[in-house]
């Protein structure tokens, strides 16, 4: 495990979780989360080997259920709390420059 | 015919969704979020006749064991304002000790419930996952979350619970499985029970005054004719780091709806899309979140995965096998439920560590989905609550709460009220 994280790493990290942070959160984060890590470290000591994962701690397995329509939000409800509700749309930025359109 | 709660006034934690009021999870991101639903807990509380007065302060999306995260107000502690409530459920909690509500909902990911239930001195209940449907709460990671009751007695924690549990379609994880009549068993005695005691919960780093309080509540069950059985959970110890990988992966996936579009907030002046989504984020979550979820998208990044979350995943089977071989020889384990009694506001805010350590005794119940009480037995020299954790296997709860119920016939820590009039929470 590579335990320490320095600022290049942390602004990687944040840029994959679509999270924009300031400098002083770069530096703040690198130092914080590292000593997070080297925490983490200690699970090394366990041996796992034929260990199976366990994700869920119960034996659940697929839920199914009778595949019927049922009455479900109307659009108007649906961007009740849309930040840009447009015509029934979800409106953003655009998406594409022009070059590539 | 009236309802079993029928007119009783209760307080939900902010991270439940209802039709009424907001619905904020503590945080800027949902500041004017304003749910079209009600979670399955509400449905079930209104339909029994409750009356829901209101939602409680929690740490920004029930991430932090103190209430300070939240993005709005510390809630501070009814017996001691300079100290904090604990959290995540630190304002339900803190509702319940200062007698504005008779009961309250929390929700528990690691401890969220126990926690701020021994720094404000009442009862709450972690349920075996899967006992309560998590239909509309707000997700943290979902394989650990559970909502559960908190109330000042046994009694009313087992009355709340009989009404909040069963099956819902709605969630996946919820469970088929009869809901027993937990009032009904509460008078089954003592004696003849079997209390595992787990060295790894009286190590280092336990207050002596808490460890003093814990052993005198054992020591009574004994008299009262309960074994004591020596036991051994050798993979507790590496709880606290298995959770911060399991819960934060399933963070970062879940906190991932939060981008502008849909709902919450959303930044002025976008340059393009991927601002949108970045800037929204980066200026809508709490510091604690944004360290919550890097972490969680490291461990579940390329190249690391096998590292961390998987190798994460494998000792939480190790954890799980711990408390399933111990569940043969006994009916539940008792231990501290924190390692101190409510620490003071500030303290550890700046220092992510130092806080997620205080959960070290409550976070092994989560990753392996068993059913945990936290019940107050005494008071430090300072007057600070002191609380004792009950853990029983998954689908116990019949019997924990009977085991708890009769620890509180014997003792009257419960029944003491914190000093009032003292402001609950402050800006």
């Amino acid at each position: 495990m590579a335990s320490s994280l320095d600022e290049a790493a942390v602004r990687h990290v944040a840029r994959l979780a679509r999270l924009k942070i300031t400098d002083t959160e770069a530096t703040l984060f690198a130092s914080q989360l590292s000593k997070v890590l080297e925490y983490v470290e200690q699970l090394n000591e366990v041996d796992t080997r034929n260990v199976p994962p366990t994700a869920h701690a119960l034996p659940v397995s697929n839920v199914f259920r009778e595949d019927v329509v049922r009455a479900s939000w109307t659009t108007d409800q649906a961007l009740h709390n849309a930040p840009d509700g447009h015509d029934g749309f979800f409106r953003v930025p655009k998406v594409l420059d022009q070059e590539s359109s | 015919m009236l309802g079993p709660l029928a007119g009783v006034p209760m307080a939900v934690k902010d991270n439940m969704c209802t039709t009424f009021g907001a619905t904020t999870c503590g945080s800027r991101i949902l500041e004017s979020f304003r749910s079209r639903y009600d979670a399955h807990v509400i449905e079930r509380l209104e339909s029994a006749g409750a009356v829901v007065i209101g939602k409680t302060n929690l740490d920004e999306f029930a991430m932090g064991s103190s209430t300070e995260n939240s993005a709005y107000f510390t809630t501070l502690n009814p017996w001691d304002t300079t100290r904090v409530a604990g959290g995540s459920s630190g304002g339900s909690c803190a509702a319940v000790a200062a007698k504005i509500v008779p009961a309250a909902l929390g929700s528990d990911t690691g401890g969220s419930i126990r926690q701020p239930a021994a720094f404000c001195g009442v009862v709450g209940l972690k349920p075996s996952y899967g006992r309560v449907s998590r239909f509309g709460l707000v997700a943290f990671g979902s394989s650990l979350d559970q909502i559960g009751p908190i109330a000042t007695d046994v009694r009313d924690v087992a009355l709340v619970l009989s009404v909040i549990a069963g099956h819902d379609e709605r969630d996946s994880t919820s469970v088929d499985r009869p809901v027993p009549d937990y009032l009904a068993r509460l008078d089954r005695l003592v004696k003849g029970i079997r209390i595992g005691i787990s060295e790894e919960y009286f190590g280092e780093g336990l207050d002596r005054e808490v460890r003093e309080a814990v052993q005198a509540a054992i020591d009574l069950m004994a008299g009262e004719g309960a074994e004591v059985v020596p036991i051994h959970l050798p993979h507790m110890k590496y709880g606290i780091a298995c959770y911060y990988l399991v819960a934060t992966a399933e963070a970062s996936s879940n906190l991932a709806r939060f981008d502008g579009v849909r709902y919450g907030y959303r930044t002025p002046r976008p340059s393009d899309i991927l601002d949108l989504y970045e800037s929204s984020r980066g200026e809508g979550f709490g510091p604690e979140v944004k360290r919550r979820i890097m972490l969680g998208t490291y461990a579940l990044s390329s190249g690391y995965y096998d590292a961390y979350y998987l190798k994460a995943l494998k000792v939480r089977t190790l954890i799980k096998n711990d408390f399933e071989t111990a569940f043969e020889r006994v009916d539940v384990i008792a231990s501290p439920v924190t390692p101190t009694t409510a620490f003071g506001v500030g303290e550890k805010s700046s220092d992510p560590l130092a806080m997620y350590l205080s959960d070290i005794y409550t976070i092994s119940a989560n990753l392996a989905g068993i059913c945990a009480i936290s019940v107050p037995c005494g008071f430090d020299s300072q007057g600070l609550p002191i609380g004792l954790q009950l853990m029983g296997p998954a689908f116990g709860e019949e019997h924990l709460l009977a085991i708890a119920h009769q620890y509180q016939l014997r003792t009257d820590w419960h029944a003491c009220v914190p000093p009032l009039g003292s402001a609950v929470s402050r800006r």
